[in-house]
């Protein structure tokens, strides 16, 4: 998970993540953080907010190609049409499910 | 700077998307003014949005004035732009004047930490409210029940019983 001081939703995201592994019984998965503190980090990582959650390097929620790269919070769109600053649970859990499938962890 | 409970909030003169110049409630004797700093870009302002225009329409025919200021720097962060601004408010229904604050320095004034940020003030101008519009901003249900019940309170003539809580969103972003 990449994420920024400047939002407050970070602790919210980890539990959200962590709840949807434990939904696919995947509680053990390691979950890495990685701060983004400058403009020069979010370049080097094409950070277009905090929290952005990559699964083996994929964002979860693939950015617009013209999405802002920098120090914010980021835009996600609940599946009830709703704007949130942490993704939609069940896009999480299913793009975690996927990863599992992927790599043959499913349980 | 910063503005505390009690005190008269500073006056200002800002312009909206429209061009029109707005100033704070003690000029024209509404009964309660709701400064609120947002912006575009920041998914906490858009999330408590729809809950802070329905208390603008809500509390209109009682005479409340919302006024919502952008104090971004818009330079990094275009989405905060004045076009950007005028687009969003031609795309939606805004029922309250979105006031650019290019120099920054309203948000200074008032010690403006997040969007969003909200200020209730009172028919002098005093400050009776600052804070988040409700507890949880992923909560539509919540209907922005701190600050209506700041509204109410002033409009009693009564004192406020939560006249502060911890603002909640994206740091402003400051000009360097």
């Amino acid at each position: 998970m990449l994420w920024w001081e400047g939002c407050p939703s970070t602790e919210r995201a980890v539990e959200a993540v962590r709840d949807a592994l434990t939904g696919l019984g995947l509680a053990d998965v390691q979950v890495r953080m990685r701060e983004i503190q400058t403009d020069e980090d979010a370049q080097d990582t094409g950070f277009v907010g905090s929290p952005t959650i990559l699964i083996d390097g994929q964002d979860i929620v693939p950015a617009a190609a013209d999405e802002h790269i920098g120090l914010s919070c980021r835009v996600y769109r609940r599946r009830d049409g709703r704007i949130s600053p942490t993704p939609d649970p069940d896009d999480l859990s299913e793009a975690l499910r996927r990863a599992a499938e992927r790599a043959g962890v499913t349980r | 700077m910063s503005v505390s409970i009690g005190d008269v909030a500073p006056d200002f003169a800002l312009t909206d998307t429209e061009g029109r110049r707005w100033s704070v409630a003690h000029y024209d004797g509404a009964p309660a003014t709701v400064v609120v700093f947002t912006c575009n870009h920041c998914p906490y302002a858009r999330a408590w949005h729809d809950r802070i225009t329905q208390v603008a329409r809500d509390y209109a025919a009682r005479g409340v004035r919302v006024l919502a200021v952008n104090s971004n720097d818009a330079e990094r962060y275009p989405a905060d732009s004045l076009d950007a601004m005028r687009e969003r408010v031609a795309r939606e229904d805004w029922p309250m004047p979105y006031l650019r604050d290019a120099t920054q320095a309203v948000a200074r004034e008032y010690g403006a930490t997040v969007t969003p940020d909200v200020f209730v003030l009172d028919t002098e101008g005093r400050l009776r409210y600052r804070g988040a519009p409700d507890a949880d901003y992923d909560n539509p249900s919540e209907r922005a029940e701190w600050l209506r019940d700041a509204l109410d309170a002033v409009l009693a003539g009564s004192i406020v019983s939560r006249p502060e809580t911890k603002p909640v969103g994206c740091s402003i972003k400051w000009k360097s």
